[in-house]
């Protein structure tokens, strides 16, 4: 716990936090995890009631006994994978300078 | 369930007893090793958070792929077909919400436990307190569910008949389990939950291949020998209804278990837990990377192993087998690659159990003493920084006792309820109660109580006054009638009900302490000042 007290003794965080540069990367965050979020929930959701309330549409066959459902639920498997490599990718590039910028500066100066 | 005691035909008991025992012989090998460079409280409850992120990847799924998901789901799905892969979704989407909204945060604010960050800018201990209420039950449930299946998975494949055979079972995988966490600390429990993790992906990936090859490598064909075996509801398998289809609470139920599927996950404390044990917030979020991947790839197997099950071995078959659904893997195994294969698998799956009750104990253990022992008892003012580790291996030996107890008592009981329960309370008090502190810069201290215990006792209320508890001939006390409320799974009520009090409370209460709430989102987003690796 010491090096929290010495933080805390020399570390303005209400200052870092007014940070223009704090400022970016938190809008950076949210303005990339909240709508992803809202999209991947409403999807899984349009999932689950579709399969809860729509029984024959999915259970129509595409082709031999591949049916809308299974197609439906192995997308699910897809826009998972998929949004986990963009989340991914996006925090690599425009997430983690900022964030190592910002702890670079605050270190350097408790030292 | 009749006949539950009986070995399934074919196996071979001594074969079975020997794999298992060669695993536990090769994992305490590795647990002594790895307890010769742990000593500070650290090394005991994050493995002196020196895992890489693959590593830590790997035992995240080692500990999220319970028995449920290997037994249940495969079970599941040979016998209602596409309504068991409605899981799997569930408990793979939901670790999105982990990845984006939750994991790295996390691991920048926190030391130990779910209850560093809830108290974070909070009166610590009315905070603390709830938080570690809430990990316990969650824990406790959880290692209930796994302690009384590992007795039924037992009597099915070690052929033991007797109820106090089977006790004596139960005892043994509960006196394991404290050696792994009191020997090992997080460092021997996450190396047993790594090899678990590499044994059981690897037998599904086995057992996949030789099904599919069966078929010509042709899904479609397979599906079609699944119908055949169907009977005359076999089509029923290929789409949605034949297991929540029956009715429109049935339908509401099952609306309900995917909300608290994919919002649980992320509130599981064993699960939040593992998030310490690597250096930094980037490893973290490569462990959660690697987890989706393994789970994902795991849950694709289960579809071909259930499905598989169905089609090879029939679920007549299956549900004339002792221990019912559970044994459509085993029995799987066995058609496919005779008692050699059952002996792998058999022992896989009891390492499974093994590996996650490990995980509960030693979360439950690290929540009692670090939450409640050091900063609620003692106010934060441990002198001597071996005592709070002292206290967490006493409370690891009291769990284990209790999980044994619990579980020799609730061997035979339905217990699927209490998965659900345990995902309920964690999605109900622990999830919103994370984001509010995560993300609301007004949430406060009265906010986090009321979204905490309230969550926790709707949840409670809700099971216990349901159809899973009185009432139905599946019920756990039959003969009597006291439920109410229409729903197996509460989560639909008591989710929304946990966000609206946590909104309310934190409006109704003034206080608001800025400048925690500024030194708390720099470390969050940026990890100054976040516990770093403990060299060695």
């Amino acid at each position: 716990m010491e090096r929290d007290v010495a933080h805390e003794a020399e570390t303005d965080w209400e200052e870092i936090q007014a940070s223009l540069e704090f400022a970016r990367l938190r809008k950076r965050l949210r303005n990339f995890v909240f709508p992803v979020s809202a999209i991947f929930l409403l999807w899984y959701l349009l999932y689950v009631l579709l399969a809860d309330y729509a029984h024959g549409f999915m259970s129509t066959k595409v082709a031999g006994n591949i049916t809308v459902g299974l197609i439906f639920g192995l997308l699910q498997f897809v826009s998972t994978f998929v949004i986990t490599g963009l989340y991914v990718r996006y925090a690599n590039k425009n997430l983690d300078p900022i964030s190592d910028k910002i702890r670079g500066d605050i270190e350097g100066a408790a030292k | 369930m009749i006949n539950l005691a009986a070995p399934v035909e074919g196996s071979n008991p001594a074969l079975n007893i020997t794999i298992f025992a060669v695993f536990v012989l090769i994992t305490l090998v590795i647990v002594f090793r790895a307890s010769r460079n742990s000593k500070t409280a650290s090394d005991y409850y994050a493995a002196g958070r020196a895992f890489t992120g693959p590593q830590n990847g790997i035992a995240i799924s080692g500990d999220y792929l319970s028995a449920a998901s290997f037994l249940g789901i495969a079970g599941a799905i040979a016998i209602n077909g596409y309504d068991g892969f409605l899981y799997s979704i569930g408990f793979l989407v939901a670790w999105l919400v982990a990845l984006l909204l939750v994991a790295e945060l996390l691991r920048n604010t926190g030391k130990f436990t779910m209850g560093d960050v809830l108290a974070f800018r909070m009166k610590q201990r009315p905070v603390r307190a709830a938080a570690a209420v809430s990990t316990l039950a969650v824990s406790f449930f959880y290692l209930l569910a796994q302690m009384a299946g590992a007795g039924g998975l037992v009597a099915l494949l070690l052929g033991i008949e007797s109820k106090a055979g089977q006790s004596l079972v139960i005892a043994v995988v509960g006196i394991l389990m404290i050696v792994y966490v009191l020997v090992g600390g997080m460092k021997g429990t996450t190396w047993v939950q790594i090899i678990k993790a590499v044994l059981l992906i690897a037998g599904a990936f086995v057992m996949t291949v030789w099904v599919l090859g069966k078929y010509g490598f042709n899904l479609s064909s397979l599906l079609q020998g699944a119908v055949d075996k169907g009977g005359a509801t076999g089509e029923g398998l290929l789409g949605p209804g034949k297991q929540y289809g029956a009715s429109g609470t049935s339908k509401l139920d099952f609306l309900s278990l995917g909300i608290a599927l994919v919002l649980g996950t992320a509130g599981l404390p064993h699960v939040l837990m593992r998030f310490y044990t690597v250096p930094t917030a980037k490893d973290a979020r490569k462990s959660v990377v690697w987890a989706i991947v393994l789970i994902g790839i795991f849950y694709l197997f289960t579809l071909v192993l259930g499905y598989g099950a169905g089609a090879l071995v029939g679920p007549q078959t299956i549900n004339g087998a002792p221990g019912g659904v559970n044994s459509a893997a085993p029995l799987l195994a066995l058609e496919l690659g005779g008692p050699i294969l059952l002996g792998l698998i058999s022992a896989v799956a009891f390492a499974t159990i093994l590996a996650v009750v490990a995980g509960l104990t030693i979360t439950a253990s690290a929540s009692f003493a670090h939450d409640v022992y050091a900063n609620v008892v003692k106010k934060g003012k441990v002198d001597d920084p071996n005592a709070e580790v002292k206290v967490a291996r006493i409370t690891a030996l009291v769990i284990g006792a209790v999980a044994i107890a619990g579980g020799i008592l609730a061997n035979g009981q339905n217990i699927a309820f209490l998965v659900a329960l345990a995902f309920a309370v964690a999605a109900s008090a622990n999830l919103p109660t994370i984001l509010y502190s995560l993300f609301w810069k007004r949430f406060n201290t009265q906010g986090a109580l009321w979204s905490i215990y309230g969550g926790l006792t709707a949840t409670v209320i809700l099971i216990v006054f349901s159809p899973a508890v009185s009432g139905t001939a599946k019920s756990m006390f039959k003969g009597v009638d006291f439920h109410w409320f229409p729903l197996q799974n509460p989560g639909l009520v008591s989710i929304p009900l946990s966000f609206f009090l946590g909104w309310l409370g934190t409006v109704l209460s003034k206080e608001h302490n800025q400048d925690k709430y500024a030194e708390m989102e720099v470390r969050s987003l940026t990890g100054v000042g976040s516990e770093k690796a403990t060299p060695h």
